[in-house]
């Protein structure tokens, strides 16, 4: 049998598998007050006198332990960065074309990731100043954050 | 104590963009069998090797433990074989790293990588990002990657016309390169026209997707001369790894890059990459990382790249002859493309693509969307 690329033999497969994530206990801390106050909370370290959002126990600068040192930020900031996503795959939260950006919130010094919606594509800028839209419906993972939209 | 290690033979297949028609283990086994031949190197326990190093991915496999299927068509069966799942320049330095230790005298560093079985790269690439803050956005290294194009285009003036030059010269030297992978010549007008995959990266500024399988026979130097009348020596090695955060990066300042190069040009006695080394191979993922990792290699003044790539600087400094890893390697293995490419011209067997005199050259690798971890080998004749 002469075997080519069309007659050749194919096993159809796929990585999954049921998985639990623990978000640890500053993750959870982080997660929790997102999804019931909808409140963004960092972390600062007081010896760089930086505020880290996403949170993390640890200064990755001087090495600090800072999971104490919780500190509200605001729900408004500024875009430092963004990319349009316009290939449309199965990992996307949502249909492209869609807004990727680098927000840095006010009270945060570390710009996080999130959607930006509510803008036409060609208006989208660095510098734009945004605000988070919370999600109606709880999923307790960052997209509690449904996205960012243009502030005023 | 030496402070360098022979590369005594290399042994790849060509590129290819669906090698549908062999496993990973068979692609393998070509070049092991060819390394053997080549080299007549034995397993003897006390003289031959008794350490294999391979590079792959468990999520590309789609098999965890994916060093655990091929351990016998690497020789390893019954010694020890150590995974690197990092870009392959981890993988050489490690086996470098094996050597000047004094625990092994020889090394094989074998590589494989299939993109072509999943469904998607991005898909692979999302799975590196955490379950919490930045998975579920739809982050992965194409869309990650267009943040620091975007910045770095602003911050050197690199426009569209010139990230299409660098697509264009990519093509063409990659048709000089027997074993790149075969994509067809195509003009600045093409590059130009191509849709926008990320904003601003386009279509063609991408690599394409590509199967390949490479290894490596190393060996410390009072024994080179057993295996080779040529060895290629690695006389530096660095590597660095940045940020997590893609915020908690400054995206251009190449802060890795320059790290990994600063430890292997101390290492290997560089004092000016300009002046002190011959040919360069730059992990240029898509277009516009090949001026800013010059940038972070010392090769050009920062934000003076776009000067750079107008004036020809990419062929002045023998840049990425093979075609680069914008012309089609795998993401595991692209740094040992780089690696390969040199050993090649070093030796005076890059065929029509060979540059006169090279008597030092720079391979690199980089891990991670935006090069968050980048990996530096000096290579010497
Ligand atoms: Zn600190």
């Amino acid at each position: 049998m002469n075997i080519e690329k069309d007659n050749q033999f194919v096993i159809e497969g796929k990585l999954a598998l049921p998985y639990q994530y623990f978000s640890g206990r500053t993750g959870s801390r982080f997660l929790i007050r997102l999804r019931d106050d909808k409140k963004i909370n960092g972390l600062k370290c007081n010896a760089c006198n930086k505020v880290f959002v996403p949170p993390r126990s640890t200064c990755e600068i001087c090495g600090e332990t800072i999971q104490d040192n919780w500190v509200e930020v605001k729900d408004t900031g500024t875009v430092t960065g963004f990319t349009v996503v316009r290939y449309s795959e199965p990992h996307q939260p949502v249909k492209a074309p869609y807004i990727l950006a680098l927000i840095k919130l006010d009270g945060a010094d570390t710009p996080f990731a999130h959607i930006v919606q509510g803008i036409a594509i060609e208006n989208m800028k660095v510098g734009l100043k945004v605000k988070a839209k919370f999600a109606e419906k709880t999923t307790s993972t960052i997209m509690d954050i449904n996205c960012f939209m243009p502030a005023g | 104590m030496s402070r360098r290690v022979a590369v005594c033979a290399v042994a790849q297949i060509k590129n290819e963009p669906d090698i549908w028609y062999q496993r990973f283990q068979g692609m393998l086994l070509e070049c092991f069998e060819e390394l053997i031949k080549k080299t007549g190197v034995t397993f003897d326990m006390d003289k031959g090797i008794r350490n294999i190093v391979t590079c792959s991915d468990d999520v590309f496999d789609a098999r965890t433990i994916s060093d655990s299927g091929m351990a016998d068509v690497v020789g390893a069966h019954l010694r020890g074989e150590k995974k690197s799942a990092q870009n392959g320049i981890n993988a050489l330095g490690y086996g470098m790293s094996m050597i000047l230790s004094g625990h092994d005298d020889l090394v094989l560093v074998m590589g494989h990588c299939k993109e072509s079985q999943s469904e998607s790269r991005n898909m692979c690439t999302n799975l590196a990002y955490d379950p919490f803050y930045l998975r579920p956005l739809g982050l992965d290294f194409l869309n990650v990657s267009a943040f620091q194009a975007r910045e770095f285009m602003k911050k050197s003036n690199i426009t569209d016309e010139h990230l299409a030059k660098i697509v264009v010269r990519s093509r063409k030297n990659a048709s000089k390169n027997p074993f790149a992978r075969e994509n067809g010549s195509i003009s600045e007008k093409d590059v130009i026209s191509s849709p926008y995959l990320s904003d601003p990266v386009r279509e063609l500024h991408q690599y394409p997707v590509t199967d390949w399988a490479v290894g490596l026979l190393l060996c410390c130097e009072e024994r080179a001369n057993e295996f080779t009348d040529k060895p290629v020596w690695l006389t530096g090695f660095g590597n660095c790894m940045d940020s997590y955060f893609p915020g908690d990066r400054e995206l251009t300042s190449n802060f890795a890059l320059k790290k990994a190069a600063a430890r292997a040009y101390k290492m290997a006695g560089v004092k000016d990459p300009k002046t002190d080394i011959d040919l360069f191979e730059l992990n240029d993922a898509i277009a516009y990382q090949l001026p800013l990792w010059a940038e972070g290699l010392g090769l050009v003044p920062e934000g003076e790249s776009d000067l750079w790539v107008e004036s020809d600087g990419m062929d002045r400094h023998h840049v990425n002859l093979s075609g680069g890893m914008l012309n089609g390697n795998p993401i595991m293995l692209s740094g040992l493309a780089r690696a390969v490419e040199c050993f090649l011209q070093l030796r005076g067997e890059a065929e029509n693509r060979q540059v006169d005199g090279v008597k030092r050259a720079l391979a690199h690798g980089t891990t991670g969307g935006a090069g968050q971890h980048h990996g530096v080998i000096i290579l010497e004749k």
